[in-house]
């Protein structure tokens, strides 16, 4: 799973070296961009995510432990909170975006100045989100999947690797969003 | 597979240490640094990332190989940045014989 | 012993091939000897498919007004033979069917790491590849192989997005391979097998693995933001509202610079075990040649700026893409070094598959040699874009990587199929092939230097005499791939039975019966040699 993992940091280090050039050059237009976005939202998903973390990390814990309650519990629990994540980045956040007009392709009507390379500041946030929220989504299904085999009993303390190599790949789901996080939220400073 | 169970304490202890760096993180944003603000705010998500991958992906446990996996991904990422913005932000530098430079400041470019 | 007597012996003893019958258990197995011959029959098919758009071009080029085809077919032929060769049949060639075949025997265990992943890789790389030839069927690509912006992203009126969205998940099926390959050759090592007692095929497998995993996600994300850009019409490399072409050309060569040592680290790996293998002596300098395959998997992710000396990246860059880009030959020419030591004083035998390994060797020099031309960044100037840049790589890929490909499926063919092949021929066509690959691509170099630019479906009439001998030299290529391929399927139901090592050769995959039982070993051996320990008892003829 670690190799795995170091082909996601090359496949976001893809986007992140396309985005740090075009934030570079437009700066200005990059930061009106970000102020655009909701901070507080930001920063709510960012607090669900590390929450959603803790619990994986625990429930990895409870399955070296055998402890299958406790298991399953946390499974879900990191299950819900990643939905709560997708559900408030779609449901809110790119509802909100939508509807009033920055979406890239979809619904653009923002003509400010410097409008075009705004756009491609959110033709970056919508691909980055939208990528890492893909991966969320796989990881969701991952945790179903896992909870099925929880409670049919499949894992012991002998037993418990996929739950292991599962929880890394969440973790680093959440790493991604801990980068995500300033660089699309905080570039433009609120004072 | 590290093996290695962790007590559910310093589990609690990471995850706060995370949501107080977060906290930081957006009260910087509301502070004037200049350019140290993108300085602090990619420092502090380092450190929380360091924080997951050490403790809730159990790095700090494992073996020298799952933590040269890791390194070989971020120095090719680095690379990757490196070299590419290398190009990018070196376009404008071409280098030109003095004696052209009058010639060139009558010149659209 | 008389064939009968060997036949029915063949016949009533168990081995992967009819352990279980039924197209089920050939889609779904998890052997990776069986899922290596499914990559052969797919990337055998995608090899022809491919030609035959070369063979059109080259038709087409026989003339100066490409009396043929129209340009925009011939566009969309030479985009489609270079995805379809590139992806199709170049990157999995020795990787997907000599590596899922031998990794696991070479290193004394019954299967990779991870074998249901392997069969998945197969799964993922044929749907991109009907993916791709949907792609061609529905109106075909004619942005070349390399998709530059603006190009594909805004004036392309043909199916780019799904070309591209093909290649995206082939990716992945090389991606896992890789993956497979590296847990494999670090925790499954048979023992006594330390990292110094592997054969060098292994120690080139697991570079290229190395490239497979680092550089493909970066491929991966420069098409799918080509297929974005195309579909919602943002600007991430246009120009029109504030991106940057070139940056696509960054993330694209990102990958496929090291992408080409995907396909020739491989070759380089087997030209090793041939050379030692009929010269019948150890090979010189093993940790030199161990060194330089990984060195060459980390140099080639340094040097993708080469191919963008005229796109209108900075000198700077330019400078230092050029300077790494003659650091990485170094680990190539040492390698070659080694395997003229190694011909040297060994008792060398011209079967078939040493014939290929001789053949690699020069034409794989000459190919790196004008590699380094084309690395001075003031001589690419002038040799950008044209055919001499054609010439080179195809020197590489066809004169190395499939010569590689080709020597290791004669070698290894015995232990295959269990059948010889028939050697007369093989020695024929090989000698056909060296000659009309060169009669093919030597002029292109010429060409090339004279100007001629790639690409074109039409050129001015000087240029005749040129394009005609390569066309030429094209036919007689082709005869030389179709000879193969009959006498090949042939031998599988007529050639001779071969025995356990027909080659007197080391390595644990020839201690096992031709061809080997599912499990490959009875016990997992234990090793106490060193990888080319010619000269002991364990190597005679069997």
């Amino acid at each position: 799973m670690w190799v795995f993992l170091a082909t996601e940091v090359m496949f976001f280090g893809g986007l992140f070296t396309a985005y740090v050039l075009y934030r570079n050059f437009y700066f200005p237009a990059f930061e009106a961009g970000s102020r655009l976005l909701d901070i507080k939202i930001g920063a709510f998903n960012t607090a669900v995510l590390l929450c959603s973390s803790l619990t994986m990390a625990l429930a990895v814990r409870a399955a070296q432990l055998g402890k299958k309650r406790f298991l399953i519990t946390f499974l879900l629990l990191t299950l819900l909170l990643g939905a709560t994540f997708v559900a408030v980045k779609f449901g809110l956040e790119w509802r909100h975006d939508y509807l009033e007009g920055f979406a890239p392709g979809a619904n653009w009507t923002f003509h400010g100045p410097d409008w075009r390379h705004v756009e491609l500041f959110f033709c970056f946030y919508f691909f980055l989100t939208g990528v890492h929220a893909l991966h969320m989504l796989i990881g969701i299904g991952i945790l179903t999947v896992l909870i099925v085999m929880a409670v049919r009993g499949r894992f012991s303390p002998e037993r418990y690797n996929a739950i292991e190599v599962s929880g890394l790949y969440w973790h680093f789901v959440d790493i991604v969003w801990i980068f995500l996080y300033p660089l699309l939220y905080l570039i433009g400073g609120r004072y | 597979m590290s093996g290695h169970i962790v007590s559910k304490k310093l589990y609690i202890l990471i995850f706060a240490a995370l949501i107080a760096l977060t906290a930081l993180t957006t009260g910087v944003a509301y502070v004037d640094l200049g350019k140290w603000n993108t300085v602090a705010a990619l420092a502090i998500a380092l450190a929380k990332a360091s924080l997951v991958t050490l403790f809730f992906m159990h790095l700090r446990w494992s073996s020298g190989l799952m933590r040269m996996v890791l390194v070989a991904a971020f120095v090719w990422f680095a690379i990757l940045v490196t070299l590419t913005l290398a190009d990018e932000f070196t376009r404008q530098w071409t280098p030109v014989p003095s004696s052209w430079e009058a010639q060139i400041q009558q010149t659209v470019r | 012993m008389a064939t009968a007597a060997v036949e029915t012996e063949i016949e009533s003893r168990v081995h992967y091939l009819n352990a279980s019958y039924g197209i089920k258990s050939w889609l779904l197995t998890t052997d990776h000897k069986r899922i290596a011959l499914l990559y052969l029959v797919s990337i055998t098919v995608f090899f022809f498919v491919g030609g035959s758009a070369a063979v059109l071009m080259r038709l087409n080029l026989i003339t100066p007004e490409g009396a043929l085809l129209e340009p925009a077919t011939y566009n969309k032929l030479f985009s489609m033979h270079g995805i379809i060769m590139v992806f199709f049949f170049l990157i999995p060639s020795i990787p997907a069917v000599l590596g899922n075949f031998l990794v696991p025997m070479m290193i004394g265990a019954r299967d990779l790491a991870f074998p249901r992943i392997n069969l998945l890789s197969w799964y993922v790389f044929m749907a991109g590849g009907l993916l791709t030839l949907y792609a061609v069927i529905s109106g075909g690509v004619d942005t070349g192989w390399t998709f530059y912006t603006p190009l594909s992203t805004t004036y392309a009126n043909t199916s780019v997005i799904s070309a591209a969205l093909g290649v995206f998940i082939t990716g992945f099926s090389s991606i896992l391979t890789g993956l497979n390959f590296v847990v494999t050759i670090h925790k499954m090592r048979a023992p006594g097998m330390t990292w110094f007692r592997m054969p060098l095929f292994l120690w080139a497998m697991y570079a290229t693995s190395l490239i497979q995993i680092l550089g493909t996600p970066v491929l991966a994300i420069s098409l799918t933001l080509v297929a974005l850009e195309r579909i919602l019409h943002v600007g991430v490399f246009d120009p029109a509202v504030g991106g940057d072409p070139v940056l696509f050309q960054h993330l694209f060569w990102f990958y496929s610079h090291p992408a080409v040592y995907i396909m020739i680290l491989p070759s380089m790996g087997v030209i090793s075990e041939l050379v030692t293998a009929f010269s019948k002596k150890r090979i010189f300098g093993y940790s030199f040649i161990a060194f330089s395959s990984v060195a060459i998997a980390v140099i080639s992710f340094l040097v993708w700026g080469h191919h963008m000396f005229v796109a209108g990246q900075s000198i700077y860059a330019g400078l230092v893409f050029s300077l790494l880009s003659f650091a990485v030959a170094i680990p190539s020419a040492i390698k070659v070094f080694n395997w003229a030591a190694t011909l040297y004083k060994g008792s060398v035998s011209y079967d078939a598959p040493m014939l290929y390994a001789l053949g690699f060797v020069g034409l794989f020099t000459m190919g790196g040699l004008t590699g380094l031309f084309l690395a001075a960044l003031a001589v690419d100037v002038h040799v950008h874009g044209t055919y001499f840049v054609v010439a080179h790589f195809h020197y590489i890929m066809v004169g190395g990587a499939v010569m590689g490909y080709l020597g290791g499926i004669h070698y290894w063919w015995p232990k295959i199929s269990g059948r010889l092949y028939p050697e007369g021929w093989a020695r024929l066509s090989a000698a056909i092939l060296f000659i009309g690959f060169n009669l093919t691509f030597f002029p292109q170099y010429v060409l090339g230097y004279l100007g001629m630019p790639r690409r074109y479906a039409v050129y001015p009439p000087e240029f005749q005499v040129l394009n005609v001998m390569s066309s030429a030299g094209a036919s007689i290529l082709g005869v030389g791939y179709l000879i193969p391929l009959v006498y090949l399927v042939w031998s599988m139901r007529y050639g001779k039975i071969a025995g356990p090592n027909p080659w007197g050769a080391t390595g644990l995959e020839w201690q096992t019966p031709s061809p080997p039982p599912t499990e490959n070993f009875e016990e997992t051996p234990v090793v106490t040699e060193e990888a080319y320990a010619y000269g002991s008892e364990e190597t005679q003829v069997a």
